[in-house]
């Protein structure tokens, strides 16, 4: 490895023996690209021309406070990750790789993986936990439309970690043909770094258009972190300013119930999926169940960096539970006219409870994604009443 | 001498046949018998897995294994017991754990529980070389032999490291994919010569024994011998004869020792 792929005492590389020189390929097939001029020059065509950046970034006119949205939502695909699925993609491609594998939770990866597959030309497999492929047959049609082929995971809890899992066992046995365009800045290294790098666009944008809006940085930077992809995404170019970078982690129902998704404030330091980082797990290292409403946030482990972000204090990590995004989700269709991703609801609900506490300071949201995929989940979840009144007032004082 | 050197000289060119079980499954006592028949069955080292909820390394078979093991509840407490009562059985047969990195650290002294319980080797599935040193001091510390995985994509470079760093014996795949896959390895006698040339431990072959044939051809390459695991612990899952059908394996490489 020519990087030593370590964020503080948290990253590294920990596959089996048979995965080390295909990630020494990739390694070396990145850092190659970022000094090839005809590379970047390629990516941001794609960028530009087939997914539509610059997003935009919108100054809420209606919710209390000074609240700007990233818009992400917008980006082609949904969500942010079409912007590092286009730079592995490419990658792939200059590997000579001609297939490729990706894992998924609800489908938002794996539908942005089917996007790529189908714009470039690969054989593109999607490992699923089999619960998903029930729970999420839109997604599912939409990764076959495309091209994909969908594979149902039904080992372990068959939700995102085991189709991690598969994932990587595939990968085992199909390296010199197939690239695993892994979905997040976690995983072992190279993906945290360079994951990092395809998304640094959204905080390059976001910093450049805020400076302009505002003449100024804003105060703070909040971003939802699952594997943590957006939220390092939009961090890094605010690394060396001096403004609060907040990440908020999926709260469940409750930091203090058994039914969460908080890695970073609820788990301990531990090796999963490649990486040394923060995980949820019982005191044998047996990896737990997790649980939030948004499937993006539902996972037992965190990439590196965060990790190394929140022990180095750099960054501050916080909750919002499923029915503080749910309101959050709510106020911002409301109250602004868009409906957002229940991962970005989350980031969404801290900026207003903070927006509530210092009315006087810029905020800046990552709005990851838009929330289509999450409405018949929402329209069932309000009619239940799951965001009650004192809270919603709690909210918007 | 190690337990493991002990096993090479005694054999003296008979292949050595590995035994791979699935601590815990599917459930203790049943485990504490299954170690006896596979040394009963004539096994010469074994190997066991202490379970995680995520083998990435494993194929279906092995993880299910896992899988019964943490649903009859087994902790990672008891595996240390059989293996403890295993030794107090048996003080000379070399006993290998095969692992993941999670399992190592989360429990503080892992390594040196591991090693007075009376194992002989650590493998950790998902620590390649690359990673391997500060694990490696601790087990040195400890007294337990590192193994480490050799594979026919892995360079000479690394495979000097595994020499480096890694004793009992080296742990070779010739194939890629994980543990179980139905096609048998080829088993590449190009990966024992490397290995042999880097002076690393003893190349024994994993992944893809389950037949007579297997173990012929895998020590027709060279290697100082195999490592059987989900055929094995298939039959464990059928609840069928264990110790007959080690027998009939490790046969093979009385057979075959003429031929080194």
């Amino acid at each position: 490895m020519r990087l030593n792929g370590r964020f503080g005492r948290f990253g590294g590389c920990y596959v089996p023996e048979i995965l080390v020189p295909a990630l020494e390929q990739l390694e070396a097939a990145f850092l190659d690209a970022q000094d090839d001029p005809e590379f970047i020059a390629e990516l941001n065509r794609l960028l530009a021309n087939y997914a539509g950046r610059p997003t935009p970034l919108t100054r809420c006119r209606n919710l209390a406070g000074n609240i700007y949205l990233k818009r992400e939502d917008l980006l082609h695909g949904g969500a942010h990750k079409t912007n590092q699925v286009l730079g592995q993609g490419l990658l792939a491609k200059r590997m000579e790789k001609t297939r490729l594998i990706a894992e998924t939770g609800a489908g938002q990866h794996g539908v942005a993986t089917a996007i790529v597959g189908a714009l470039l030309g690969f054989e593109t497999v999607i490992y699923m936990g089999a619960e998903d492929v029930e729970r999420q047959k839109l997604n599912v049609f939409r990764m076959q439309l495309m091209g994909a082929e969908v594979v149902p995971v039904t080992s372990g809890g068959q939700t995102l970690k085991d189709a991690i899992n598969e994932a990587l066992r595939d990968w085992s046995a199909s390296f010199p043909t197939t690239h695993y365009l892994l979905g997040t800045a976690a995983g072992p290294h190279p993906f945290p770094t360079m994951v990092r790098e395809f998304q640094r666009v959204i905080g390059r944008e976001a910093r450049t258009q805020i400076i302009e809006q505002l003449a100024r940085l804003p105060d703070a930077v909040i971003a939802c972190v699952g594997g943590g992809s957006n939220a390092i995404g939009l961090f890094a170019d605010f690394i060396d300013d001096p403004v609060r970078l907040i990440g908020v982690e999926a709260a469940g129902k409750g930091l203090d119930s058994d039914d969460h998704g908080a890695t970073l404030l609820r788990g301990t330091p531990g090796i999963l999926h490649g990486a040394e980082t923060y995980v949820l797990q019982d005191s044998d290292g047996q990896v737990t169940d997790t649980w939030s409403v948004s499937a993006g946030l539902d996972y037992p482990a965190v990439g590196p960096e965060h990790a190394h972000l929140k022990d180095s204090g750099r960054a501050q990590y916080v909750g919002a539970t499923d029915a503080e995004a749910l309101f959050a989700f709510k106020a911002l269709a409301e109250k602004e006219g868009i409906i957002c991703a229940f991962e970005s609801a989350h980031a969404l609900a801290h900026a207003l409870k903070l927006a509530a506490e210092e009315p006087e300071i810029a905020i800046l949201v990552g709005l990851s994604g838009r929330g289509d995929k999450d409405v018949a989940q929402a329209q069932a979840l309000l009619g239940a009443g799951l965001v009650d009144e004192i809270q919603a007032k709690a909210l918007l004082a | 001498m190690s337990r493991y050197s002990a096993m090479f000289e005694r054999l003296s060119g008979e292949g050595a046949f590995g035994a791979f079980l699935m601590l815990g499954d599917p459930d203790l006592e049943s485990s504490a018998a299954l170690l006896d028949a596979v040394i009963e069955g004539g096994a010469d080292m074994i190997e066991v897995g202490i379970p995680f909820s995520d083998p990435v390394a494993d194929g279906s078979v092995i993880q299910a294994a896992a899988q019964r093991a943490l649903s009859a509840g087994v902790r990672v407490a008891d595996c240390l017991e059989l293996i403890a009562s295993l030794r107090r059985r048996n003080s000379q047969v070399p006993i290998g754990i095969l692992t993941y990195a999670n399992i190592v650290l989360a429990r503080p002294g892992f390594i040196r529980d591991s090693a007075e319980a009376g194992a002989d080797s650590l493998l950790i599935a998902d620590v390649p070389a690359l990673e391997a040193q500060p694990f490696v001091r601790e087990m040195e510390q400890a007294g337990i032999e590192p193994v480490l995985i050799a594979a026919a994509n892995t360079p000479d470079e690394t495979l000097k490291r595994i020499a480096n760093l890694s004793k009992a014996y080296t742990y070779c795949v010739s194939r890629a994919g994980i543990t179980g896959t139905h096609a048998a390895g080829q088993f590449d006698a190009e990966l024992i010569d490397r290995v042999k040339q880097a002076g690393a431990p003893p190349p024994i072959f994993g992944f893809g024994i389950s037949k007579p044939e297997h173990v012929r051809a895998a020590l027709d390459s060279g290697a100082k011998g195999v490592i059987c695991g989900s055929a094995i612990v298939n039959l464990v899952s059928r609840r069928q004869d264990v110790a007959s059908f080690v027998q009939s394996l490790k046969a093979v490489t009385r057979n075959d020792s003429m031929a080194e």
